[in-house]
C-alpha cells in the first residue's frame, strides 16, 4: 500500500523521529555524562552536550579501581569476565547444538524423537526458572566462582538445536548419499560438507548468542562473589548501590558505554552473515 | 570392471513390499537401463545395488563379492543423482576430487585423474568454478566427472538426465552413450523415459510394480514384448491392443466389430478363447477396399511432416487406434480408412495372464 497524502508522511514521520529520541537519547546521555567529572554530573541540570573529560574517565574506568571507595575490580577485568563467559556460552551453545542436531537429524537411534522433545521442552525451562536447582549443581561441582559455572548451565540451548535441525532438514538427502558413495565416514560428512553448508546460520546464531551471553545478568549476580569473577553487565547494578555516597555517574556511565562496545562490533562485523544467515534459503 | 548378480532381490518398508524378488545378471561392460513407470521400484532397485538402501532379502554380487553389507564406498561403483548432488561449497576440482581425497591418493595422482576427465568431459575452463556457477548441463558433466575419476567397476545412473531441457537431453544422452562405449565400464541406468531406455541401453529391464516384466535387448523388447505391460510401455505412440476372438485355426482372429485379421504365428490350442491382439501403429498401413482387414473411423490427424499419426476408433465401435503413417497423408477427420497388418506384426497376449502367447 503506497500512501502519497503529506498529512500521513508527515505523521510517519514524527513517530519515526520520536521513536530514534526514544532510543537514541539515553545512550547520548549516558555518552555525555561519561565525557563529564564527578562534580558537574552531580549539579543539576544534567548536561547535554559533551564535555572533555572522556579520557581521563576512560583511563580512570579501565585501569583505575572504578569507583573510589569500593572493592569493585578494574573494569577491563569485567570486561574480560564477561568476553570470556560471553564467548563461552556462545561458541559451546553453537558446537552442542550443532552435534545434537547432526545427531537427530543423521542417525537413527532408539527414542530419538523423544530426545528432540526432551530438547524441545527445555524452551520453556530458561535458567531462571530452575535457577535454584541449577545453582546447587554448580555449587556441588565446585564452579561457583569460574567461568564454567558461569557458562555451562547457560550453554544447552534448545533453540539453536532446532534451528540447526531445520537447517539439516533443508540439505538434500543426495548430498549424504553422495558423500557416502564418497567414502565420507559420519564425521567427515559433518565437517566437510555440514559444517561449510552452515556457515551463515552458525554466524547468525553466534551474533544472537553473544549478545544473550554478555548480557546475563541474574546467573553471574548468583555464581559470583569474588570481585574478580564479576561482569561487567552486574557491575554496573552494583556501583549505583556503591558505598553511602552520590553515584559516580561519570565512571557509572563510562562502565555502561563500554559494556555496549563489544556487542555493537560483534554485530556490525558479522552483519553481512548474520542478515544472510537468517535469510538465505537457497543450498 | 565387474558383472554384477541379482539374486531374488527383495525390499520391504515395514509391511509393504516393494520390489518382489529379482534376479537379472548384468555383463561385464553391459550398459544395462532399468525403465518402468514411476513407483515401480526402479530407483529402490538402483539404490539397493549403490548401497544407499539395505536388501532386504536376496544376495547382490558385483564382481564376485556379495556386496550386501558393505558400505557404499566399498563396493567399487558411482553413482550419479538425478540433482547432481554436488557440494555446492565446493570447486568442480574439489568436487570431483573429493572422493580420491578421502581415499587419500597422493595428490599428483588426484590432479591427474581430475584433469584427465576434465579433459574428456569438456570442463577444464571450469575446474575453480562453484556449481552455482555452472548450467544444468555442466552440473551434470561434473557429477559424471565425480563418478569417472574414481575409476570405479560400475557406473549408476538416477535417471541423470530428467531435470535437463529436451534438446540438452538428446545430447548429454548421446555423450552418456559415447563415454560409456569408450571407457566400457558396466553401467546400470535408471530412467521412466522410454527413448532413452532404448536408445541407451544394450539391454532393458522392464520393471512394473516391483516385478520384472522382461529383460533384453531393445530390439527384443520391441519385436516379441513378452508381457501386455511391455508391449504397452515400449513404443512410440504406444502399441494398439484390440479385444479379439481367435478362429479355430489359432491363426485368424476376429476383432470386436466382426473384422478379421491373422497371425503369423497363432496356436490351436486357443481356439475360441477371447485375446488381446497388439499392433504396433508403424505397422499398420493404408489398404483400399479389396485389401483391407478391418476399418477404423479417423477422429485426430497429427502431421508430423516425417510422418503422419492418426487416431481413431476401430469401426463402429470405441476401441482406440493409432495408425503412423510415413510423410504427409491428406486424411479427413470423420472418413473411414481400411487398414491392413501384416500376419509376422500381430502380438496375441492371454487377457487373464497378460504373457504373449505366439
Amino acid at each position: 500500500m503506497i500512501e502519497n497524502r503529506p498529512i500521513v508522511t508527515f505523521f510517519t514521520h514524527v513517530m519515526l523521529i520520536l521513536g530514534i529520541f526514544m532510543i537514541a537519547l539515553p545512550i547520548w546521555i549516558t555518552f555525555v555524562a561519561s565525557t563529564h567529572d564527578e562534580i558537574r554530573m552531580v549539579q543539576s541540570p544534567i548536561p547535554l552536550w559533551p564535555g572533555d573529560q572522556f579520557f581521563v574517565n576512560l583511563e580512570r574506568t579501565l585501569f583505575g579501581a572504578g569507583l573510589s571507595g569500593t572493592e569493585n575490580a578494574p573494569v577491563w577485568l569485567m570486561l574480560l569476565n564477561s568476553l570470556a563467559m560471553a564467548l563461552m556460552i556462545s561458541i559451546g551453545k553453537i558446537a552442542i547444538s550443532l552435534i545434537s542436531a547432526f545427531a537427530i537429524v543423521y542417525f537413527k537411534f532408539p527414542f530419538r524423537m523423544t530426545f528432540f522433545w526432551m530438547i524441545f521442552i527445555t524452551l520453556m525451562l530458561p535458567v531462571e526458572v530452575r535457577i535454584l536447582p541449577t545453582f546447587e549443581v554448580v555449587a556441588n561441582l565446585g564452579l561457583l566462582n569460574s567461568y564454567w559455572g558461569l557458562s555451562i548451565p547457560l550453554i544447552a540451548s534448545a533453540t539453536a538445536t532446532f534451528m540447526f535441525r531445520q537447517v539439516f532438514l533443508t540439505i538434500p538427502d543426495e548430498l549424504l548419499e553422495s558423500a557416502r558413495i564418497d567414502g565420507a565416514g559420519p564425521m567427515r560428512f559433518f565437517w566437510d560438507i555440514l559444517l561449510p553448508l552452515s556457515r551463515t546460520n552458525i554466524a547468525a546464531l553466534f551474533v544472537i548468542m553473544f549478545i544473550f551471553g554478555w548480557n546475563q545478568y541474574l546467573w553471574p549476580l548468583l555464581v559470583t562473589t569474588d570481585t574478580s569473577m564479576t561482569t561487567i553487565v552486574m557491575s554496573i547494578k552494583q556501583m549505583l548501590e556503591a558505598a553511602e555516597q552520590s553515584p559516580q555517574w561519570n565512571i557509572i556511565m563510562m562502565t555502561a558505554l563500554l559494556a555496549m562496545v563489544p556487542p555493537v562490533f560483534v554485530v556490525i562485523g558479522m552483519q553481512k552473515l548474520f542478515v544472510k544467515g537468517l535469510t538465505e534459503t537457497e543450498k | 570392471m565387474a558383472k554384477i548378480a541379482l539374486e531374488h532381490i527383495r525390499k520391504a518398508y515395514g509391511p509393504t513390499e516393494v520390489i518382489h524378488g529379482i534376479d537379472g545378471e548384468i555383463k561385464d561392460g553391459e550398459f544395462v537401463v532399468i525403465v518402468g513407470p514411476s513407483g515401480c521400484g526402479k530407483s529402490t532397485l538402483l539404490r539397493m545395488i549403490a548401497g544407499l538402501e539395505s536388501v532386504t532379502d536376496g544376495t547382490i554380487r558385483i564382481g564376485d563379492k556379495v556386496v550386501n553389507n558393505l558400505e557404499p564406498s566399498q563396493r567399487d561403483i558411482a553413482m550419479v543423482f538425478q540433482n547432481y548432488a554436488l557440494y555446492p561449497h565446493m570447486s568442480v576440482f574439489d568436487n570431483m576430487s573429493y572422493g580420491l581425497k578421502i581415499r587419500g591418493l597422493p595428490k599428483a595422482e588426484i590432479k591427474r585423474r581430475v584433469e584427465e576427465a576434465a579433459h574428456i568431459l569438456e570442463l577444464t575452463p571450469y575446474l575453480q568454478r562453484a556449481p552455482r556457477q555452472l548450467s544444468g548441463g555442466q552440473r551434470q558433466r561434473v557429477a559424471m566427472g565425480r563418478a569417472i575419476v574414481r575409476e570405479p567397476s560400475v557406473f549408476l545412473f538416477d535417471e541423470p538426465l530428467s531435470n535437463l531441457d529436451a534438446k540438452l537431453r538428446v545430447q548429454m544422452r548421446l555423450e552418456i552413450k559415447k563415454l560409456q562405449e569408450r571407457l566400457g565400464i558396466t553401467s546400470v541406468y535408471v530412467t521412466h523415459d522410454q527413448v532413452e531406455a532404448m536408445t541407451l541401453g544394450h539391454r532393458l529391464m522392464v520393471l512394473n510394480g516391483g516385478n520384472v516384466e522382461q529383460f533384453g535387448s531393445p530390439i527384443d523388447l520391441y519385436d516379441k514384448p513378452q508381457t501386455l505391460f511391455v508391449a504397452g510401455f515400449i513404443g512410440s505412440p504406444a502399441m494398439n491392443i484390440l479385444d479379439a476372438v481367435c478362429g479355430g485355426d489359432g491363426k485368424s482372429m476376429t476383432l470386436f466389430n466382426g473384422d478379421v485379421i491373422t497371425a503369423a504365428s497363432g496356436a490351436e490350442n486357443l481356439a475360441g478363447k477371447s485375446l488381446k491382439a497388439g499392433m504396433r501403429p508403424e505397422h499398420l498401413h493404408l489398404a483400399g477396399s479389396h485389401d483391407a482387414q478391418f476399418s477404423a473411423h479417423v477422429d485426430v490427424v497429427e502431421q508430423l511432416g516425417a510422418d503422419t499419426i492418426v487416431h481413431g476408433t476401430l469401426l463402429n465401435t470405441e476401441e482406440q487406434l493409432s495408425v503412423r503413417l510415413d510423410g504427409i497423408q491428406r486424411l479427413e477427420r470423420g472418413s473411414t480408412i481400411g487398414l491392413s497388418v501384416d500376419p509376422a506384426n500381430v502380438h496375441l497376449f492371454d487377457p487373464q495372464t497378460t504373457q504373449r502367447v505366439n
